[in-house]
């Protein structure tokens, strides 16, 4: 028989035939065709390929996918329908924190996981919540204003 | 703040920040297969043999031999090769590429080829190279006398290293031919560059090829000269196996051999007398890498930048971009400028500090004006704002007391605090606009009365689709809404010129409010019409001359103050930013938003230049620093405290009053950060990135 990996995917019960040292990254991508999630590094470094996986952030690339049987993965496909995302699509969209968009959906990730832990951070804890995510085009002010601004927007969602 | 000033949502939000859009790597085409280069190991080698493993069904291995047209990648010269031919001539120059449909496989193959080198000796240092792909001398004043009369002559030599684009998304490109025909889709700043490039390359008619920019992760130069020697080769592969074929480079690829900013050396000699700067000197060396690409043009700005923002009157300038056995060097936001900007704020600097006054109070002294002459004998033609930006500053970042009360400190934390002047000069270089680009663009109204705008610039991340709408919405005085923009197609638009040189809102943008002042004169309700502008110098310009590098270089300036405080710990060598302030005119912005944007962004990228970007090869011309591990950019916690603020300076022949932005705020970022380490150090510093380690080197030196 062949063995195969059961998580959960964006609220749903999935199974993947991946080896088990396959990168979850490349799975989200090839198997399940999730494109949101972007391939920058490979290594860990760049958090393009962010994933909330077990309620906290992770980089996709490095985690093996012999790890991860029945856990909870959830993409920017998952998030993108929630009330929470669309207060931070308004928070971002109001400071333009968007430009070449590679680095977005793991930031929004980034985001979710730093008012999750901590619905009101400071400047300081925000910037710390994100230093995992490199962005080449903002400078982080405008990301790091629209998550500040979406603590205050959706104050209770968190 | 003006009207148009007033940010909107930007037209490419919604897809981005959903994760909808689609990048180059998220395309899959009905029997795509992968390719992957096959690169060289050696920095310069004769290829003696090639053996290929036996290729299992439908794998290919496409090389020189596959080029139809002709094996040469259009850039400003020819003689970068598709596929190498019987030389390598840096470590990475793509042999060949193994094509197929799974890419493990691909690899697989990739592994069991074996090329055997006859190895050669490679230049690997500039100043040993007996190659000189460009020299351009020009001069104004009398040099020489003023070399002669002068008390002292002042001379420095200071370097400045490589540094990557590191744009989150890699290069990547897709190619399928269909219907006789070849198109290339992707990752792109240029797409017209790319169409002439392929269609050489293939030896196809131009109607025959077409290019399609796809989503772009960000490009900062990196996607305007790169592209079109990877698309040539795509375009080959794909041809020959008549299958749609993608390449997508990993991070180590893309960053070990893709092109970066020039590493340069520049000696200034500075002539004093009776404590006054009467002439300048200089020497600029860039290393190009093995092949010419933009050195050309890159070397141009390069030296017209050789006096800063200073009226140097005796001035003689010699630039030179040489050949090496290393990756070629091409097109990073600046553009040349960050080298010669670096060397002469540095200077400037110490000059001032041998004589005992301040820096700032030097430089002011020579900052030019309105009407003087340009180092190309040239003309500032409008207002220049340094002095009420430097009195700015000042108010932002208390850089006057700082500075003072920053000399001679003793303790394990110190303090320093710098501050730089330069400009950009907007658009192309000399007379590239009228003679060369000769840009194009149409706007098509559609019978439901939305109007398209048809241009050849790609949004990669600047912001362009917005500010582009916003202008066309603005002068029809229609909706944003009703003005559209896809991303260019070269089935479908003109070429209105590339992605480059802070050009396109200025001189695009330009086009497009007078080609919409047009159809509003023309509009009629209901009906479909197109109509067209083509670029018109301005009248004002002093006609440039390339063979005497006289005249106006660029019609006009963005200029910008920078400061930056930093506190080292002599203990450990490490240092913390403090603030980093950014004073900015480039004329009125289409969208404030937008333009923050590009200056916190292009700000920081010129800090992480300055401090922390350190990318060098081994003595096999190897580039060690070839991830994110090992070449590090700046995070969200390392300049915590960045403020920019926009100064209004309209431009008169500017739509709405903007000129170029895109490049400015990193230029002025090295100067600044090396001035401040001098100032917490004490010490005089010549080379960026200056990095803990070089902290370290010093104050060993100091402590000696």
């Amino acid at each position: 028989m062949k063995e195969t990996i059961k998580f959960i995917l964006n609220n749903k019960e999935v199974v993947s035939t991946a080896k088990a040292n396959e990168r979850l990254l490349d799975v989200l991508r090839n198997e399940f065709r999730l494109t949101g999630v972007k391939c920058g590094c490979k290594e860990g470094e760049c958090g393009a390929c962010s994933v909330i996986l077990d309620g906290k952030l992770a980089n996709s690339c490095m985690v093996a996918m012999g790890s991860i049987q029945d856990s909870t993965v959830i993409t920017i496909e998952g998030y993108r329908d929630t009330e929470r995302f669309t207060v931070l699509d308004k928070a971002y969209a109001a400071v333009s924190a968007v430009q070449c968009g590679f680095c977005i959906p793991g930031m929004v990730l980034a985001s979710e996981c730093i008012l999750a832990k901590n619905p009101h951070p400071t400047e300081a804890e925000i910037r710390e919540g994100i230093s995992g995510n490199l962005c080449r085009c903002t400078g982080y002010n405008a990301i790091v204003e629209a998550i500040g601004i979406a603590a205050k927007e959706g104050n209770g969602l968190w | 703040m003006e009207p148009i000033s007033k940010s909107v949502k930007k037209k490419d939000h919604e897809p981005k920040m959903s994760g909808r859009s689609l990048y180059v790597d998220d395309l899959a085409m009905d029997g795509m297969l992968y390719g992957r280069q096959l690169h060289s190991a050696k920095a310069k080698a004769r290829i003696k043999d090639i053996r290929l493993p036996k290729l299992p069904e439908g794998y290919y291995v496409v090389d020189k031999h596959d080029v139809t047209g002709v094996n040469r990648v259009a850039i400003v010269l020819n003689d970068t090769p598709v596929y190498a031919e019987d030389t390598v001539e840096y470590v990475g120059e793509p042999i060949l590429m193994v094509v197929g449909p799974d890419r493990k496989k691909v690899d697989q193959i990739l592994n069991e080829i074996v090329v055997v080198y006859e190895e050669e000796i490679p230049v690997l240092d500039m100043k040993k190279s007996d190659t000189v792909f460009f020299n351009y001398n020009y001069e104004k004043g009398d040099i020489e006398k003023a070399m002669a009369e002068a008390d002292r002559v002042f001379e420095e030599t200071f370097q400045t290293g490589y540094q990557e684009q590191a744009y989150l998304e890699t290069q990547g490109l897709i190619a399928y031919p269909h219907d006789g025909r070849m198109t290339v889709r992707g990752s792109m700043q240029c797409p017209y560059y790319i169409h002439g490039a392929v269609s050489k390359a293939l030896g196809y008619d131009t109607g025959d090829v077409q290019i399609i920019q796809d989503v772009t992760g960000g490009g900062f130069g990196g996607k305007e000269d790169y592209p079109s020697i990877l698309a040539c080769q795509v375009a080959v592969a794909a041809a020959k196996v008549g299958k749609p074929v993608k390449v997508v480079f990993d991070r180590r690829e893309d960053m070990e051999f893709t092109s970066k900013r020039h590493p340069s050396i520049c000696t200034y000699k500075v002539a004093i007398k009776n404590g006054e700067i009467t002439g300048m000197d200089v020497d600029v060396l860039f290393n190009g890498g093995a092949y010419t690409t933009l050195s050309a043009v890159v070397l141009q700005r390069g030296i017209i930048c050789a006096n800063g923002v200073y009226r140097v009157d005796n001035l003689r300038v010699h630039g030179r971009a040489v050949k090496t056995n290393t990756v070629p060097c091409g097109a990073y936001r600046g553009f040349g400028a960050p080298q010669t900007f670096f060397a002469v704020e540095m200077i400037m600097d110490h000059i001032a500090r041998d004589m005992g006054i301040e820096p700032l109070e030097l430089k002011e002294k020579y900052i030019v004006k309105q009407g003087d002459s340009t180092s190309t004998s040239g003309e500032y033609h409008f207002h220049v704002p340094l002095p009420e930006m430097i009195e700015r500053m000042d108010q932002l970042s208390d850089y006057r007391v700082k500075s003072k009360r920053y000399q001679n400190q003793t303790g394990r934390y110190r303090r320093g605090i710098g501050l730089s002047l330069v400009y950009h000069g907007c658009g192309f270089t000399g007379s590239g606009e009228r003679d060369i680009i000769k840009a194009v663009v149409r706007i098509r109204k559609n019978a439901d009365d939305t109007v398209e705008v048809l241009a050849s610039n790609a949004d990669i991340g600047q912001g362009l689709k917005t500010t582009f709408c916003k202008i066309v919405a603005d002068t029809l005085g229609i909706p944003l809404e009703r003005v559209l923009i896809e991303n260019p197609d070269t089935d479908l638009v003109p070429d209105s010129g590339p992605t480059v040189a802070s050009r396109s809102l200025m001189t695009v943008g330009g086009m497009l409010q007078r080609l919409s002042e047009k159809l509003k004169k023309e509009w009629k309700n209901g009906e479909e019409q197109i109509v067209e502008e083509r670029y018109i110098e301005p009248d004002f310009i002093i006609p440039f001359d390339i063979g005497k590098f006289q005249g106006d270089a660029y019609p006009t300036y963005s200029w910008s103050v920078s400061a930056i405080e930093v506190e080292v710990d002599t203990l450990t060598a490490s240092n913390k930013v403090l603030g980093a302030w950014g004073i900015f005119d480039v004329g009125v912005p289409i969208d404030m938003n937008i333009i923050q944007g590009q200056m916190q962004g292009g700000f920081l990228q010129g800090i992480g230049y300055s401090s922390m970007e350190q990318m060098d090869y081994n003595d096999k011309g190897v580039i060690r620093n070839n991830s994110f591990s090992d070449y590090i950019i700046p995070t969200s916690v390392d300049v915590p405290n960045l403020v920019t603020e926009i100064i209004n300076n309209p431009y008169t022949h500017g739509p709405y009053g903007a000129k170029g932005a895109g490049e400015l705020p990193l230029v002025g970022a090295a100067p600044a950060y090396v001035e401040a380490m001098e100032n917490a150090l004490g010490v005089s510093l010549y080379n960026a990135p200056f990095t803990p380690e070089n902290t370290m080197k010093v104050l060993q030196e100091v402590s000696k």
